[in-house]
């Protein structure tokens, strides 16, 4: 129960000086958990790039790949990245209705982007190449659906972020909560650029 | 439709080997006669609102270690049985079937390393990293408690299958495949291995991350980082291990789990698997957890030395070079585990050459305590005895590592008794010495009694000579030829007598044991005349000893500054007093931490036996316990200034 | 300013994507080698990563002791680590153990 007395705010007012430092303090430890999750891409990097050849006489990321379908999804997300650097933009200018603009825009883009994953899966999975076909395909579906899992909670918690930016006020737990959201976003399509690479120019060249 | 919620399970699962209802009934009757000792002391609502609620680190730290030691007992009955079975297993197939000591040997490893070391050293971290760098807590009270209670989910989770199921991992400790895939282990023992890994591996994770921000972010004022304590360097050292590697465990788990659960490639016999790649990440893993297990060991010896010498720590600034040293270092030695796999000799030769080169700083740091010693007023109290102990005995096992980092040598000795003999000697003279003597260093300050000196000093009499019986004949075996996990063995060979005699230096260890038992029992009775009053009753160096023994719940009445690496020391020289009293904040308790892990226990047992609905409902329970703890903005609670003075008063 | 450096990093990571794509479309466009492109496509890459870690996550601005940059650079470290060491490590085992 919230008291409502001048000295508990008061002493309110003298703990939220304290309470930057707390919020800065939750997106330090933020960017720690996503140095953790760069190490679990970088290994399932590496098993990518011990089993892409291991095709088993299955098809090979050179007869399934589409670069053009690849450009197109990795547009979608690089745009969603600026749209969420726009809403980011918005909060420093206690913007909130463009805020919750840019991340709806967002959130769109990332669906848009999960949508055509899926049906490059389906593609892929009617043309028999499941994974369970191939060492490689087992390591091409774990890294890209992996990146598709983390793209997945991401637009969870935007939902759920978008929900509370309508319902209240740009206090500092809200911002910090909404800025390590937007931190994990730029995250995914950092890692994207490197799955665009390894994974589809690659495999389309090797 | 049956699939849905029942999943494999069928009435087979249930208990009824000797084992599974031997280990089902000792669950059951610790469990229910604990429920019955809560009931008529009427202590549920103390324990649920005091204990399992809290986020003080103090009181998680407490249940790390009391979970720890539970966890001891199991894995030393494991380590009994498979003493008894190498005893008696010339010329017979002893009292143990093949694979169930298979699965003997597998949740020993599991439960020492996962559960009991780690479990300790958090225990120990929770309460003395805050205390040392003049924190009232963590960067993360939830995530404390959320890793504790994860923890306690693959506890549970690992000893499940004496209940369900039946059957543990038969795979050795790290399950390697194909021996750990579907083809070759079609049961849910691996399975159970996965998910209780996976749990507390997040746990651990969760912990790692945790202790980092705090020892970077928490510090007081006044502590930069080359005035921190060693200990809480080897912390930090430690932590970033534990952030590097375990993602890396995390994945390798998952792609396990992929191939099994969803019949993909990644390690399977054909179909373009590559089951080398597993031992390439496993061990990627494998070895930063071994100094995971030992630098906190080593920092909390730093402490001891320079306590019980009466003098500063010899090159302090070279212990923290060495610490970081071997923290690199670490990551640069993984293939040392597999030199034998056939990677040839430009690679094996890099690995060894790296491998050699950790031992520099692990010998600067000992170097540095004999040092420390030297001049110094040495008093050999009981933790001072350990720290003995520990100096021969990683010494000694050191250079049996340091002999197996040769490739050519290690060719001869890989997966001997040699090489069991050697990470014997570092786990247990190096990380279980450093539990025991930072247990008995610092029970003063967490109970207010110190531990009787005599029967401490008795214990490790008992451990010492047990370990060099034990362990001896086994580094002599190794060197005959006896290689690793054998139930059973030809007499030709001459090696039963040194089986027996190891065997009985495994009992002469239990010996050590139960004093170490009868010591707590004996001082929480004589607690009375052992008081510590002063709150320093080794006359100490560092901040934890300027609390009250124990210190109030939130540590520090006022943040202190300072000035110097030994802060208490100057502390005591100049005497000050606080002048003002400041409101504190703490975390309010929160039953968040159990939900959430109960929750993800359910969805791990569900996906060992592929019981979807479970499963689902585990994984949204999940979810929507993180949305709900999310969006709670009131988790905190205020102490006045005045209330604070009048509990420092009292 | 905040809302220059966005569009900055939007129109230089555009920039790369596009080119990493034509390269890749067109391997014959310079008179190199294959593995040389896919090098090529990898400096590309993080030099992408690396406006964006500049323009849209601001890396670089943090005051006092630049703690993230520091685990950041180091976190790279040990991915380069894990990649190259067991891309080394798996290639000799792969060529002595089953002839691939």
């Amino acid at each position: 129960m919230r008291r409502l007395n001048i000295s508990f705010q008061l002493r309110r007012w003298r703990a939220l000086k304290e309470t930057n430092s707390a919020e800065e303090t939750k997106v330090f430890g933020f960017w720690v958990y996503l140095m953790t999750d760069l190490i679990i891409f970088s290994v399932l990097f590496a098993t990518f790039a011990v089993l892409q050849n291991s095709t088993f006489g299955g098809p090979s990321g050179r007869e399934l790949f589409s670069l053009p379908f690849a450009l197109a999804e990795t547009l979608i997300l690089l745009t969603s990245s600026f749209t969420c650097a726009l809403a980011t933009f918005a909060i420093s200018q206690k913007q909130k209705k463009g805020a919750l603009l840019w991340f709806l825009i967002t959130f769109a883009l990332g669906l848009s982007f999960l949508v055509l994953e899926f049906s490059e899966f389906a593609h892929f999975a009617s043309r028999g190449a499941t994974p369970q076909r191939s060492g490689f395909l087992s390591a091409y579906f774990t890294l890209v659906g992996t990146h598709g899992l983390h793209i997945s909670v991401g637009l969870l918690w935007m939902f759920v972020m978008m929900l509370r930016i309508g319902k209240a006020r740009f206090e500092p737990p809200l911002v910090s909560q909404l800025l390590r959201l937007a931190l994990f976003w730029h995250f995914l399509d950092i890692v994207w650029v490197f799955i665009f690479t390894a994974v589809y120019a690659s495999g389309h060249l090797l | 439709m049956r699939d849905w919620f029942l999943g494999k399970l069928t009435l087979e699962a249930l208990p009824h080997h000797w084992y599974t209802v031997g280990g089902t009934l000792s669950m059951l009757l610790l469990g229910v006669g604990f429920a019955l000792f809560l009931t008529k002391k009427r202590r549920w609502n103390w324990l649920w609102k005091e204990w399992f609620t809290s986020t003080d680190p103090k009181k998680i730290g407490i249940m790390y270690m009391i979970a720890s030691a539970l966890m001891f007992f199991r894995g030393m009955i494991d380590a009994a049985m498979i003493w008894l079975q190498q005893a008696l297993g010339a010329d017979s197939q002893g009292y143990l079937s093949a694979t169930h000591f298979q699965e003997i040997f597998t949740s020993h490893g599991d439960i020492m390393v996962f559960f009991v070391t780690m479990g300790f050293f958090f225990g120990l971290m929770n309460w003395f990293v805050p205390l040392q760098i003049g924190a009232r807590d963590l960067a993360f009270p939830f995530l404390n408690s959320l890793g504790f209670w994860l923890y306690v989910a693959g506890a549970i989770l690992i000893n499940f299958f004496f209940v369900i199921g039946g059957n543990f991992a038969n795979t050795g400790w790290i399950a390697i495949a194909p021996l750990s895939e579907l083809e070759f282990n079609p049961g849910v023992g691996v399975d159970y291995w996965i998910w209780s890994l996976q749990l507390s591996g997040l746990g651990s994770l969760l912990a790692g991350i945790n202790f980092m921000v705090t020892i970077i972010k928490k510090r007081a004022p006044g502590m930069t980082l080359m005035k921190m304590p060693l200990f809480v360097w080897t912390s930090l050292c430690s932590t970033i291990l534990i952030i590097a590697a375990f993602p890396v465990l995390t994945a390798t788990i998952f792609l396990l789990w992929l191939d099994r659960f969803f019949g993909m490639h990644f390690f399977t016999v054909g179909f373009g698997g590559n089951q080398m790649m597993y031992f390439n990440l496993i061990w990627m893993w494998g070895h930063p957890e071994v100094y995971i297990l030992i630098l906190p060991a080593f920092g909390m010896f730093s402490e001891i030395v320079s306590t019980f010498s009466q003098k500063k720590i010899f090159g302090y600034t070279s212990m923290v070079c060495a610490a970081l040293a071997i923290t690199a270092l670490s990551f640069l030695v993984w293939l040392h585990h597999f030199f034998t796999m056939g990677a040839g000799a430009d690679v094996n030769s890099f690995f060894g050459i790296v491998t050699m080169l950790i031992a520099i700083p692990t010998g600067v740091q000992v170097f540095n305590w004999i040092l420390t010693m030297f001049r110094g007023k040495v008093v050999f109290a009981t933790p001072m005895c350990w720290f003995m102990g520990f100096a021969c005995l990683f010494s000694f096992g050191g250079m049996a590592g340091v002999l197996m980092a040769a490739p050519p040598a290690d060719f001869q000795v890989h997966n001997s008794l040699f090489l069991i003999a050697h990470f014997h000697t570092m786990i247990i003279g190096g990380a279980f010495f450093g539990i025991f003597a930072g247990i008995s260093y610092w029970f003063p300050k967490i109970t207010g009694f110190k531990l009787s000196e005599r029967l401490g000093k008795r214990a490790f009499w008992l451990w010492l000579i047990g370990f060099f019986v034990s362990f001896v004949p086994l580094y002599l075996l190794g060197l005959m030829g006896a290689t690793r996990r054998l139930d059973h063995y030809s007499s030709s060979t001459g090696w039963q007598p040194l089986y027996i005699t190891s065997a009985i230096g495994f009992l002469i260890i239990t010996c050590g044991i139960i004093v170490q038992i009868y010591q707590i029992v004996v001082s929480i009775k004589e607690r009375k005349q052992n008081l510590d009053t002063t709150g320093d009753p080794w006359n100490a160096r560092t901040l934890e000893w300027a609390t009250s023994s124990p210190p109030p719940f939130y540590n520090f009445a006022r943040i202190p500054t300072v000035t110097s690496h030994e802060a208490f020391w100057d502390m005591k020289k100049e005497q000050k007093s606080p002048k003002r009293y400041e409101d504190i904040w703490l975390p309010k308790n929160t039953g968040m931490g159990i939900y959430l892990s109960g929750f993800a226990f359910l969805a791990g047992f569900a996906l060992v036996w592929s019981i979807y609905a479970l499963a689902i409902l585990g994984l949204i329970g999940v979810i929507a316990c993180i949305i709900i703890r999310s969006i709670d903005e009131e988790t905190e609670y205020l102490i006045p200034a005045s209330e604070v003075a009048r509990l420092e008063r009292n | 300013m905040g809302l220059r450096i966005r569009i900055v990093g939007f129109a230089s990571s555009l920039l790369l994507t596009l080119a990493a794509f034509f390269l890749a479309a067109h391997p014959d466009f310079f008179p190199v080698k294959v593995q040389t492109v896919v090098a090529l496509l990898l400096v590309l890459a993080f030099f992408q990563a690396t406006a964006q870690s500049i323009c849209f996550i601001h890396l670089w601005r943090e005051k006092g002791v630049p703690w993230n940059l520091l685990l950041f650079l180091s976190t790279i470290g040990m991915m380069i680590i894990i990649i190259v060491g067991s891309i080394w490590i798996m290639n000799h085992l792969n060529a002595n153990m089953t002839g691939l």
